[in-house]
């Protein structure tokens, strides 16, 4: 890495829903349309991330914990994400921005029999169009279920955290267009620190289910490039409550592969000598 | 637990009495976490059985021509080859266009098993080739001999190898069982082959053939239940749905092949009849794992239980 790691933070404690940045994404990178159709999944007719979405905001629609009445954001005023409306049995509104993690050890890219997908000099990963073949590896290796093969193309896409526009020193499309900074782009270690000090000033605020998500330099992906300060458990916004690379387990499978060649070897090997000299004609 | 909008309970299956409770969780409109594999079944689930068939048949191949089992030597050759040549057709294929293939020699990469299993049949296949080519015109004996023997020691990396191909990816149903897969495959693989030597040998040469059947279906059905056993609450993929009726129809003809080849095997109807439900047997086997694999890709529940249990218990390790 000849750069500083960059990275996302997303607040979705501010997140409106406004999905700027999943526009603002596919006009930047000419990310081709992908469908169009309403789900009944809340706001959200995106659905997941995948070949041609590369951002994507989910809609979550759930009681309020605890009978609370407002997420005191800002002192003495409501806040975008929750208008109180009155009354019992009220329900808040999840939004967050989702994206590629860009992982610090990035099974996409482990798996890759092509070298297709590479580690940037910012320390993000990033699918080379012209290398990839297609063979989908990538898909099923990813613990977030981000990376996607387009359909009549067959190569893999996702996102490049802008790297042309890294390039250049500009920040990434979506970073920009977000009207909230929900979406915060920067040097990773400045983002982490950033993003703790919103946690404890959430906690204090009265609002206990906030949590960083993705931040851990020691979890199962050695922490991502693109983390996430979430108000509930991670599956509720459809991320793995506890994602590990594959490839952490892949000495151990290699060695069962070798131990399992040579019991075959040694099984057939076996089955002639034990025959040797009886039911030939 | 409060009523989620979200949330979703674990579908309870008609006549059914969980023996644990189904596990809650909780997810994002029941959608997958994860992406289940792209791949066609016929494709990669195919190359899995014929990689196999290809490589364990290597192995009775050159046990059967150092003994002097000349005609089932020359039938397995030949089978491998086709198999292998087969096996390269459905990988092309599942590229979409041919001329991707290219790439896939463009690094070595041992991070990647699909790197290294291009690599591997890229030395493996000639081998076999060249190995077939000779026992059928007879010429170039000692060419033939060398080729048979490194296609012998190829191939059984060629049958066990797909096995770390599926199970290194997020899919629970496959990297929740990667210890067991290499060796299920293995097992799967000789189970075909000797299906193989059965059913195009004679029967005054099938003796080993009999023998390795039997070995191969009791690893193969002791390398099941492991691996059912590992996956916990997972392993309900593999006993569901498609995936579960041609596991269990994997069982009944591995079981079934083997015992009547160890029995009678040396009748030529019970031979080729045998000879056929093991080959059956192990492609079944192998597209009812690759089924259970997409099953468990498409049901958050696989993804999202068992990382919470994990999690719950990293926690409780903690704190006590």
């Amino acid at each position: 890495m000849s750069e500083e790691r960059v990275g996302f933070f997303t607040d979705t404690s501010v997140c409106i829903g406004c999905k700027a940045c999943e526009v603002a994404c596919k006009e930047w990178n000419a990310v081709p349309e992908d469908g169009l159709s309403l789900t009944a999944m809340s706001y959200d007719n995106t659905q997941a991330l995948g070949a041609s979405t590369w951002r994507h905001v989910a809609f979550i629609e759930q009681p309020r914990p605890d009978g609370r009445t407002r997420l005191p954001v800002v002192e003495g005023g409501s806040t975008a994400q929750e208008t109180p409306v009155g009354g019992d049995g009220e329900l808040r509104w999840l939004m967050s921005s989702d994206v590629c993690k860009h992982c610090t050890h990035a099974a996409c890219l482990d798996v890759c029999p092509t070298g297709s997908l590479f580690r940037t000099e910012f320390g993000t990963v990033v699918v080379q169009e012209d290398i990839c073949n297609g063979c989908g590896y990538c898909v099923p290796a990813c613990p977030y279920g981000v990376i996607e093969q387009r359909p009549h193309d067959g190569r893999a896409f996702k996102c490049t955290m802008c790297y042309d526009r890294l390039g250049a020193g500009q920040e990434p499309a979506c970073a920009k267009a977000c009207p909230t900074e929900s979406i915060q782009f920067g040097p990773l270690d400045e983002l982490r620190e950033r993003a703790a000090l919103r946690v404890d000033q959430l906690h204090e605020a009265g609002v206990p289910e906030a949590r960083l998500y993705g931040h851990d330099p020691d979890d199962g992906v050695g922490g991502d490039g693109a983390f996430f300060l979430l108000l509930d458990e991670p599956e509720v916004y459809g991320l793995p409550p506890d994602p590990v690379v594959t490839t952490r387990d892949l000495p151990a499978m290699w060695k069962h592969a070798g131990a399992a060649a040579l019991s075959l070897l040694g099984g057939v090997a076996a089955c002639f000598v034990a025959t040797a000299g009886r039911g030939r004609r | 637990m409060s009523v989620i909008q979200n949330a979703r309970r674990g579908r309870r299956r008609r006549g059914e009495q969980p023996v644990v409770p189904r596990a809650e969780f909780r997810s994002y409109y029941g959608r997958p976490v994860i992406k289940k594999p792209s791949w066609e079944a016929t494709d990669i689930a195919g190359y899995f059985f014929l990689g196999g068939l290809a490589g364990a048949g290597s192995v009775l191949a050159a046990g059967a021509h150092l003994t002097g089992r000349t005609t089932t030597a020359t039938a397995l050759k030949v089978s491998s080859l086709t198999a292998v040549s087969l096996s390269a057709a459905a990988l092309v294929h599942d590229l979409g266009k041919p001329s991707r293939f290219a790439n896939m020699l463009r690094v070595f990469k041992p991070t990647s098993p699909m790197s290294m299993g291009s690599w591997l049949l890229g030395a493996y296949g000639p081998a076999a080739g060249v190995a077939a080519a000779s026992a059928v015109t007879g010429r170039l004996p000692r060419l033939g001999g060398v080729a048979t023997g490194a296609a012998a020691l190829l191939g059984p990396a060629v049958a066990t190898y797909t096995g770390v191909l599926a199970a290194d990816t997020a899919v629970p149903a496959w990297h929740g069982a990667h210890r067991e897969l290499p060796y299920l495959f293995a097992a799967s693989a000789t189970a075909a082959a000797s299906g193989m030597a059965l059913v195009a040998g004679p029967t005054g040469e099938n003796l080993p053939a009999r023998c390795a059947a039997g070995l191969a279906a009791v690893a193969d059905t002791a390398m099941e239940k492991a691996a059912e056993r590992r996956l916990g609450m997972v392993a309900e993929t593999w006993k569901e749905g498609r995936a579960g009726t041609l596991l269990r129809t994997a069982r009944a003809l591995t079981i079934g092949g083997a015992v009547a080849a160890a029995l009678f095997g040396d009748r030529r109807p019970v031979a080729v009849t045998s000879g056929l439900a093991l080959l059956a047997a192990s492609a079944c086997t192998r597209f009812g794992v690759f089924a259970a694999g997409v099953a468990s890709a498409e049901d958050p529940k696989y993804t999202v239980v068992p990382q919470r249990e994990r999690l719950e218990e990293r926690t409780s390790e903690g704190t006590s």
